[in-house]
């Protein structure tokens, strides 16, 4: 309370506390990574392979330092450190210099004193390739030539639960198929590197995963972690695209060759081929049940395409395998993943991290078992829901918050929109203007998804929060990167929470502090939340010892409950908590063209505890859209191993016209043992079943099978030529 | 970067003829996504966006006369659309609306994409382009103005000045299919203009060639097969939309395939004809 007045008091937690950087966002104000600048600084760019499959004959990179304004033309050669990096298995080459694995690998980068003559000295780098043909078909990678030292197979992961040769009453088959979505975030890849006087360098970047960026930069570099020192730059979304690194080598490089700052920043195209996508999967099912509907086993093979460097395919691989069966209690399964090297761009982490293609497959199986069942396909799901108590694929014994039941009831019974309003503008076509009234004929569609939070497979991912309390100040310093999830919002709910001040600065993220972690798999909430409830602790109890210090300072680590490895037979307590929801979509179809238009998509989803409600539905409504646009839209065209579509022309993403209504029915806030206040992660789960939903009331408007997605005009209209 | 902004067509058409290298710009919604992506290297610029005489629309003894800086946004509001109901449908369907308040219909037509989504109206209606240079104008058939995918007739030095089109009577209608339900670059697309005093039917196919084309098989079908004392269909709709796809060549590409743009480009005709003949 300030003199003379009532000062507000600032939302805690339960509140929908107003971003800090909201209205600079809004206003243009806020500083992202493409707007980072030092004097002196030199720009740098990259030279990218046009094949995705060739030999490296020759580089001769004279034409461009005879440039007037070059600085530094750098290749693999200058690279002082180690030559390759990579989240899982470095086998990914900071630049390639024999082999081109994909195509946009880059091959050299240049630092010149204009972004223009950077664009011209890239140009003039003479190389010459052999071209090689690629091997673009994930089905043959396994046995096909090895493309790489390392084999075509990052993971084959089997599951062996129960009795895998049991059979049911009624079996049902069936194949899918997942195109490759890009994150797509609006802000490019950027960061700036500052030579340090020391011999390390300072570099502002765009990111989601500081620490290992700093980790796998310096090992590249050839200088101890420390000399590297990085700072979180204005991040304009993420979604796992930024948790591979990209652009930090080469920029560090750049500027300790030339001792004087240099900034990069992707072009949109660049953007497209610097980072990695989500897998495009092919998923072959069996689902096996009892006449009453109790599943009684599932065979699943599945072929996740990683692309040409290993990145996090393993993990994705895991998750995919391990939440194959959907939210349900089957008893015996037979999981065969695979995911596999081929000369196709990169693919690593993205939203949903590998739940999002089996649950598009699953549900799609679970429908056309009730069909064969001639039973509600709502009414099967309940019959098998997963409940606390109850073992996954991989026999881990589920012993949190485990609502399926409930995400599901309140998610079918939430009403129906209303018939379609009538305005062209809002029927399938939207601004085309093509669809009249009696063309459109509307689907329900439903589907229900889980995943893990946090890392899994014995990964200690911890993060580390130090608070300082002065003058009824907090101060709170973690390297949570904000990528736009809204963690500097939370930071301060948390503080004040339990420090009970109304004041809380957010200090920027950086490596004077511990390890955050990854701003992925759902877990900041839990995992920094944890670490800045925990430092907030140690300073009240800091506080009660000695009312009258000065100021009061910890730091926390928060740490996780240790999991597991899988076992030979996939079989472990491999996952620290999971997460359920289900969507409801409803579409308009005009089934003679094919056009599609969402509607509503109607959502349940187990949350724990809602921290804020307006970051909760800005994370529900964001992740929709998302799956929304790999229900219908968005897909990088990869043909021959030849990038397609590597911009915003051709690669869609939802606009308004193509947002449904997104309806909560219910978040579902039965608090996690273990969890901090009891939430849970809510980033993942709006995409892991919407994709699935929707092109289930695809199937439901139209009686197309819908085995792919994203589904396209085409598909629709010539569905029976697809089936025979 | 040298730019200039002349305030005059005198003045604009001086600039380009006193640097040969120099880059017109109107709305730069085509030619700003070529400059960024390094398609097009640009030395300077002569930006028409103050030129009186490309501003503005108007009529005369049943013609049309639409300045080449009209914007989309111009050509969506009501007052235009009483008089060309079909450009109004196809300026709304561009892009969003920063491109429509950007966006000219002169830049669309110097772009000459096939997908360009005024172009199947003009072609409708055998628009005229008066085209100028510092030395000479002259007037061109839109038809041959269009040689190629982005290929025109326009000559160094020279600036597409307006779109001379008749004012018909009769309905209008423009349909676009895309894979989005806004800003999207056409996958098939069909103006279908009635021309009652003509007792004839004008129809534009877009996205289906290498230029937008005529529907000239389809046009004569439609001289028959409508009752123009009632103005209504009488002949099978079928035999229509057949003749829509033999006027149309479409290919495959990353956007689409060959067989669905045709056969969308006879959904889109069939739709446009019920709604034009209702
Ligand atoms: C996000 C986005 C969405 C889009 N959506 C659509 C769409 O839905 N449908 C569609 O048809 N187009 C679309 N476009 C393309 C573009 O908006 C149109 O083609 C527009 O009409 C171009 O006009 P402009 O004034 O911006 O041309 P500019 O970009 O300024 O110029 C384009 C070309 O025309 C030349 N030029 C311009 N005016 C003249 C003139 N008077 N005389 C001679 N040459 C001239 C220029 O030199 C240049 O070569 C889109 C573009 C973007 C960026």
């Amino acid at each position: 309370m300030t003199a003379g007045g009532l000062k507000t008091r600032s939302p805690r937690l339960g509140e929908s506390a107003p971003r800090p950087d909201g209205i600079p966002k809004v206003l243009g104000e806020f500083a992202f990574g493409n707007d980072l600048w030092a004097d002196g600084m030199l720009w740098g760019k990259t030279l990218r392979a046009p094949h995705p499959s060739a030999r490296i004959v020759s580089v001769d990179i004279g034409p461009a330092l005879a440039i007037d304004g070059v600085a530094a033309v750098l290749t693999a050669a200058d690279v002082a450190g180690k030559k390759t990096y990579g989240l899982e298995t470095p086998d990914q080459p900071v630049f390639a210099s024999e082999v081109v694995r994909y195509m946009g690998e880059p091959i050299a980068v240049v630092a010149a004193d204009h972004p223009e003559t950077a664009r011209r000295a890239v140009a003039a780098i003479e190389v010459v390739y052999e071209l090689t043909t690629p091997l673009v078909d994930a089905d043959l990678a396994a046995e096909g030539t090895p493309i790489h030292p390392d084999g075509n197979v990052f993971r084959h992961l089997v599951i062996r639960h129960g009795d895998p040769t049991v059979q049911g009453e009624v079996i049902v088959e069936g194949t899918y198929e997942v195109g490759m979505q890009d994150q797509a975030f609006m802000g490019p890849e950027s960061g700036l590197a500052i030579p340090d006087d020391d011999g390390g360098v300072e570099l502002f970047i765009s990111t989601q995963f500081l620490h290992v960026d700093r980790d796998q930069t310096a090992a590249c570099l050839g200088l101890a972690p420390e000399k590297v020192r990085a700072t979180v730059a204005g991040t304009g979304g993420a979604f796992g695209g930024r948790e591979d690194i990209c652009l930090q080598v080469h920029v560090c490089m750049l500027a300790l060759h030339t001792g004087r700052p240099v900034k990069m920043l992707y072009s949109r195209e660049e953007s497209f081929l610097g980072h990695v996508h989500r897998h495009p999967a092919k998923l072959w099912y069996r689902h096996h049940a009892k006449r009453d509907g109790t599943l009684v086993n599932v065979e699943a093979k599945l072929v996740f395409d990683g692309g040409a460097y290993a990145s996090t395919s393993s993990a994705v691989l895991a998750n995919a395998s391990c939440f194959a069966g959907g939210p349900y209690l089957i008893p015996n399964a037979f999981i065969d993943g695979w995911a596999v090297r081929t000369n196709n761009p990169p693919c690593g982490a993205m939203r949903g991290f590998g739940a999002v293609q089996t649950c598009f497959a699953h549900e799609a199986q679970m429908d056309k078992l009730a069909a064969a069942l001639g039973m509600d396909a709502v009414e099967l799901r309940l019959r098998n829901v997963l409940k606390t108590g109850d073992a996954i694929l991989t026999g881990q014994v589920l012993t949190g918050a485990v609502p399926v039941e409930e995400v599901i009831r309140a998610c079918v019974e939430s009403p129906l929109p209303p018939k379609a309003t009538g305005a062209m503008l809002e029927r399938p076509g939207g601004a085309g203007r093509t669809a009249d009234a009696h063309h459109v004929r509307r689907g329900v569609g439903f589907a229900v998804g889980f995943k893990n939070l946090m890392f899994s497979e014995g990964f200690d991912d911890y993060s580390t929060a130090r608070v300082r309390l002065q003058d009824g100040v907090a101060t709170v310093h973690c390297a949570c990167a904000e990528v736009g999830q809204g963690f500097v919002t939370l930071v301060q709910q948390i503080a004040r929470e339990v420090l009970n001040v109304d004041d809380v600065i957010v200090a920027p993220a950086d490596t004077s502090v511990g390890s955050a972690g990854s701003t992925s798999a759902s877990r900041q909430t839990w995992m920094s939340g944890g670490a800045v409830e925990g430092a907030c602790r140690m300073v009240s109890e800091q506080m009660e010892r000695n009312p009258g210090a000065s100021y009061y300072e910890a730091t926390f680590e928060h740490h996780h409950a240790p999991t597991e490895q899988l076992d030979e037979n996939g079989q472990g307590n491999a996952h620290v908590s999971f997460a359920f929801v289900a969507h409801r979509a409803v579409v308009d179809v005009d089934v003679e063209l094919g056009l599609v238009k969402v509607i509503e998509v109607a959502t349940a989803q187990d949350v724990g505890r809602v921290l804020n409600p307006l970051q909760a539905l800005g994370q529900i409504e964001g992740g929709i859209a998302q799956g929304v646009g790999l229900a219908v839209m968005e897909e990088m065209l990869v043909i021959d191993g030849v990038v397609r579509n590597a911009n915003f022309t051709d690669y869609l993403i939802p606009t308004t016209l193509d947002m449904p209504n997104v309806l909560v029915a219910s978040l579902i806030e039965q608090p996690e043992p273990g969890a901090p206040f009891g939430a849970k992660g809510i980033g993942e789960p709006p995409t892991i079943s919407s994709t699935a939903a929707v092109a289930a009331a695809i199937r439901d408007a139209t009686g197309a099978p819908v085995i792919r997605v994203p589904v396209r005009p085409e598909h629709l209209v010539f569905a029976a030529d697809l089936v025979s | 970067m040298i730019a200039a902004a002349p305030l005059s067509l005198a003045d604009a058409l001086r600039a380009i003829a006193d640097d040969p290298f120099a880059t017109v710009i109107a709305g730069g919604t085509d030619l700003m996504v070529q400059i960024n992506a390094g398609r097009r290297p640009v030395t300077s610029l002569v930006s028409l966006r103050n030129v009186a005489e490309l501003k503005g629309w108007s009529t005369e003894s049943g013609n049309l006369r639409i300045g080449a800086g009209c914007s989309y946004s111009e050509l969506e509001r009501p007052d235009f659309a009483a008089i060309m109901p079909a450009l109004a449908q196809a300026a709304r369907t561009v892009g969003s609306p920063q491109i429509r308040n950007a966006g000219t219909i002169g830049g669309n037509l110097a772009t000459a994409s096939p997908a360009g989504d005024t172009l199947p109206v003009l072609v409708a209606l055998d628009a005229q382009l008066e085209i100028a240079s510092s030395s000479a104008t002259r007037s061109i058939a839109i038809s041959d103005f269009l040689v190629g995918p982005k290929q025109t007739d326009l000559r160094q030095g020279e600036l597409i000045v307006a779109i001379s089109v008749p004012v018909l009577r009769g309905a209008q209608e423009f349909l676009k299919v895309g894979t989005r339900n806004a800003m999207v670059i056409s996958v098939a697309s069909v103006a279908v203009l009635a021309d009652l005093d003509a007792q004839g039917v004008r129809i534009g196919l877009g996205t289906v060639g290498p230029t937008v084309l005529r529907g000239a098989r389809a046009e004569a079908w439609t001289r028959s097969n409508i009752d123009w004392d009632s103005n209504r269909v009488v002949g099978n709709l079928d035999e229509f939309v057949a003749l829509v796809r033999s006027d149309s060549h479409p290919i495959d590409d990353h956007r689409s395939t060959k067989r669905y743009r045709s056969h969308a480009i006879g959904i889109c005709a069939r739709r446009a004809l019920q709604r034009v003949f209702p």
